[in-house]
């Protein structure tokens, strides 16, 4: 009995004393998540069986570029994270790939994300451009199955769809994004 | 008589733990802010120390008439300090641009108490709801304001959101 209580008390001062450093690890630094749905495909899930454990590294969130994979909370639900790749930054102009294929300027501060998988994929398409504000981290390593581990690479989404901010004509008198 | 590093040791994971559990208190309970705006006069004016409390950003728990801190859409970096005027499923009339807007699933509509210098939701739009970093609680400085933040009157502008036709 009293070995149990022993025990019992030693893993709750563990737990006391291990817990807060454990959750600041995670909210500062790194954290390793799982990765639900198809949208990432090929790149991530590539079977369809959501295995798939991704590191993302939360303190690299300020100096994202194009190509990058992030994960960011949702603008329809805030209790989900989604992971996508960013396709343009402020400035840019992009194609939407809907059926209308409107073109939208990505405003000041904002972001346009895209799964690599466009035919089931939630993105800037659905919603429009993201803020840079609900991007909480940067994948870049992925770390289960050991088959596929490695990083995550950079992929430029070149094409006809970006126009890129140095290359968008505007008019003679222009205030920036700031729509 | 203990070993020099096992004292050492100790303490060193004594101290990581406080610091650590100081950060968290402080991100996801509660914790200390001060407001550098004029958007939110006269319920807070500038410079005022206020108590923030996170943990009903987190729960689920703001309501209408709250006065919350959030992340700028335009800056990440940059704090906003506004009033809670619409949530999901509402419609509100943006007086600045002179037509209905609705606040669609997992947004907000923003608002500041001194219509005329504040940059809200009126001139961007609804938020999502994730860019919300915390509500605001309690009135702390200067002592002659101290009290709860009262919530705000219902807002003329504001179409509660309208009975779903299944359930009639």
């Amino acid at each position: 009995m009293v070995a149990v209580k022993l025990i019992l008390k030693r893993l709750l001062k563990g737990l006391v004393i291990a817990g807060p450093p454990y959750i600041a690890f995670t909210d500062l630094f790194y954290v390793v998540r799982t990765v639900d749905g198809i949208s990432m495909q090929p790149t991530l899930n590539p079977d369809g069986d959501n295995i798939d454990f991704v590191l993302l590294n939360r303190w690299s969130t300020t100096d994202i570029e194009r190509g990058d994979i992030i994960s960011l909370i949702s603008p329809k639900d805030p209790t989900t994270w989604l992971i996508k790749r960013v396709v343009a930054l402020e400035g840019d102009q992009v194609k939407a790939d809907s059926c209308f294929e409107e073109i939208c300027d990505v405003p000041k501060g904002h972001c346009w994300v895209e799964g690599d998988n466009r035919k089931c994929s939630m993105d800037s398409n659905n919603f429009g451009p993201v803020s840079l504000g609900l991007v909480t981290a940067k994948a870049t390593h992925v770390i289960w199955p050991p088959s596929r581990w490695g990083t995550l690479d950079k992929k430029e989404v070149t094409g006809d769809r970006v126009t890129l901010r140095e290359q968008v004509q505007r008019g003679k008198v222009f205030f920036g994004w700031e729509q | 008589m203990a070993s020099p590093f096992v004292v050492l040791g100790k303490s060193v994971i004594y101290t990581v733990s406080g610091f650590s559990t100081l950060y968290c208190t402080l991100k996801f309970i509660g914790g200390f802010g001060r407001c550098e705006d004029v958007s939110m006069e006269p319920t807070i004016q500038h410079g005022d120390l206020v108590w923030i409390s996170p943990i009903s950003v987190n729960f689920q728990r703001l309501q209408k008439g709250d006065v919350v801190f959030c992340k700028s859409p335009k800056s990440p970096k940059a704090i906003i300090c506004k009033r809670l005027i619409g949530m999901e499923g509402d419609t509100v009339f943006n007086d600045e641009k002179g037509y209905e807007e609705y606040v669609d699933n997992g947004q907000i509509w923003l608002e500041g108490d001194n219509k005329d210098y504040s940059i809200d939701s009126r001139s961007y739009g609804p938020l999502p709801y994730g860019l919300i970093v915390s509500k605001v609680a309690l009135r702390l400085w200067p002592l002659s304001r101290f009290g709860f933040i009262e919530p705000g009157k219902q807002p003329a502008n504001l179409n509660e959101q309208p009975a779903k036709l299944n359930e009639l």
